[in-house]
């Protein structure tokens, strides 16, 4: 998770170092969300085919010379508009909270825009981006060819949307200090607690017992822990 | 420092920068926080090293990350090049581009026009040569196409009525979209360029050869003078851009595969930009000039003319001390 200082996290984050000495994580986004965005976008490029397409008919062969060339542009150059001045994200990858990044976490440019555009040729070889999923699946920041010759990543834009699971428990404030890797390890139980049976809740409370020792339910223990962790005893 | 008081010392530089960051306007924004921005951000900066160092809570370590994040590329952005460098590029960058690697932009050219040539003149030789890259339909169909009796030469006959703008969105659509794939299957080690440059090499040679040899040779040849100078070197300067992706995947040299990848990649697009400008106005010429019913001679004259001027561009253009 963002914030936590620890050697490699156990998750797809790329980090960067910053001239400031900080470090950044940026979450990179995997093959799955990346094609439902593509879907989105290739079904706004039909439909605008769709309009644009109509009005030409009026036009006769004159509009249809037109719509050729919208036709060129559109293929090229869709997602090269919408990378480099909407903050890299096509209406596709903005519906999956994506967004295309210089791998140093710099906004997008044209240059490298244009290349990981001009490259999905060869991603998309020899049937439907096979080539291009591989490459995903071998790179560790989930890049595409066109991603690696461009140097771009794509990130997803809001990672940190969990809600804090609703319990009435109260904060309480663990009996010593913790570290963050501690502090994340109690933060994630409570959010999974919901998602288990009370049982194995029990079992992994447990596990904690300097913590919970003499409470008597660890797991709301625990959970009240987390949300003094998360601070919301001042009301965020 | 407790996370309180540290907190409740710092939370107003943190809301500011939030409600700055939240406007993306830049003419609405905080003029005060615009101006300082640099070393507000990093005591930002300084405020997240504490906070992780401190063992804070990890809900404010994660919010001054998230802060943090946002602000980065306020500061930390590639330049944008103005208007001007459109220019620059024109009269010195592109044609510096082509020569500094002539010896890429030399394969390429002999890697398309070697076939090419080799077609047109084999097909003198031996007319039935045609057949070995078209089958008897392609045949007719450009036959047809360059009959000295169609009015529109360089259409089909289900063409000739089409309007000047349609055949170029036709020829901007299909010629440059032919010139970036040529320049992207580069990346496949450079056999994806390879192919596409012989084989329009091959194609090119062949409709040339065998119009040439059954006597059509003036309504085509008058047909395509004036858009060829162009449209091929701007072909085999996608080749060139190709190539020199596909040389970096094969001989990266002492950097990384993914290093070399990276460098050649962005460089190679330099031509590319270049090239499909040219496409562009190759188009132009196809549509609107081409098609003209002027005297031969004046047209190949002018073919011939622009031909020359493509390539004293590339030998000449953004030389001298001035243009540096």
């Amino acid at each position: 998770m963002p914030g936590n200082p620890t050697p490699p996290p156990i998750d797809t984050l790329r980090e960067i170092q910053t001239p400031e000495g900080i470090d950044l994580h940026l979450p990179v986004a995997g093959p799955l969300p990346r094609a439902l965005a593509w879907l989105v976008d290739a079904l706004i490029r039909i439909i605008l085919y769709a309009i644009v397409g109509f009005v030409s008919a009026f036009l006769g062969r004159t509009g249809f010379g037109l719509f050729l060339v919208f036709l060129f542009l559109l293929e090229w150059f869709y997602p090269v508009v919408f990378e480099v001045l909407r903050q890299g994200q096509t209406p596709g990858k903005r519906a999956y909270g994506l967004r295309v990044l210089h791998d140093d976490g710099t906004p997008i440019g044209w240059n490298a825009s244009l290349l990981r555009n001009l490259l999905r040729v060869v991603d998309f070889l020899p049937l439907f981006y096979t080539l291009g999923l591989l490459a995903m699946l071998l790179d560790r920041h989930f890049r595409r060819l066109g991603d690696l010759a461009a140097g771009s990543v794509v990130v997803h834009v809001n990672p940190n949307g969990r809600q804090p699971s609703p319990t009435r428990v109260r904060p309480l404030r663990p009996p010593f200090p913790l570290t963050l890797d501690e502090q994340q390890a109690i933060i994630d139980f409570a959010d999974r607690v919901p998602h288990l049976t009370p049982e194995r809740a029990a079992e992994l409370a447990s596990a904690a017992a300097p913590l919970v020792q003499g409470q008597a339910d660890p797991v709301a223990a625990l959970q009240g822990m987390a949300r003094w962790l998360r601070g919301e005893e001042d009301g965020r | 420092m407790k996370q309180e008081p540290f907190v409740a010392a710092h939370e107003p530089l943190w809301q500011r920068l939030e409600a700055w960051l939240d406007e993306t306007d830049p003419a609405r924004r905080d003029p005060e926080v615009t101006e300082r921005f640099p070393a507000l951000y990093r005591q930002l900066c300084q405020h997240l090293a504490l906070a992780r160092e401190r063992l804070y809570s990890h809900h404010l370590v994660e919010r001054l990350d998230r802060l943090v994040l946002r602000a980065h590329p306020e500061l930390y952005r590639r330049q944008r090049r103005p208007w001007q460098a459109l220019a620059r590029y024109v009269l010195a960058d592109f044609p510096r581009q082509v020569r500094r690697r002539w010896k890429l932009v030399l394969l390429s050219a002999m890697l398309f026009y070697g076939p090419l040539l080799g077609m047109l003149g084999a097909i003198q030789i031996d007319p039935d040569m045609v057949y070995t890259v078209f089958d008897g339909e392609q045949v007719r169909m450009f036959e047809r196409m360059y009959d000295p009796a169609a009015r529109q030469p360089g259409r089909e006959p289900a063409r000739q009525a089409d309007s000047d703008l349609l055949m170029f969105g036709y020829y901007v659509r299909n010629n440059t979209g032919i010139g970036l794939r040529t320049f992207a299957s580069g990346l496949l080690f450079g056999i994806g360029t390879l192919l596409v440059l012989i084989f329009n090499g091959l194609y090119i040679g062949a409709a040339a050869g065998h119009l040439t040899q059954m006597g059509y040779g003036e309504t085509f040849w008058t047909f395509v003078a004036g858009h060829s100078g162009l449209e091929l070197n701007a072909i085999v300067l996608s080749g060139a851009a190709g190539l020199q992706l596909g040389l970096a995947v094969l001989a990266p040299g002492r950097r990384t595969r993914l290093r070399a990848l990276r460098d050649e990649a962005l460089d190679a697009l330099q031509l590319v930009y270049g090239a499909a400008g040219m496409f562009l106005l190759a188009a132009l010429v196809e549509a609107f000039w081409s098609p003209r019913p002027l005297p031969s001679e004046f047209k190949i004259a002018v073919g011939i003319a622009l031909f020359a001027l493509v390539i004293a561009y590339f030998l000449l253009a953004g030389r001298g001390r001035r243009a540096a």
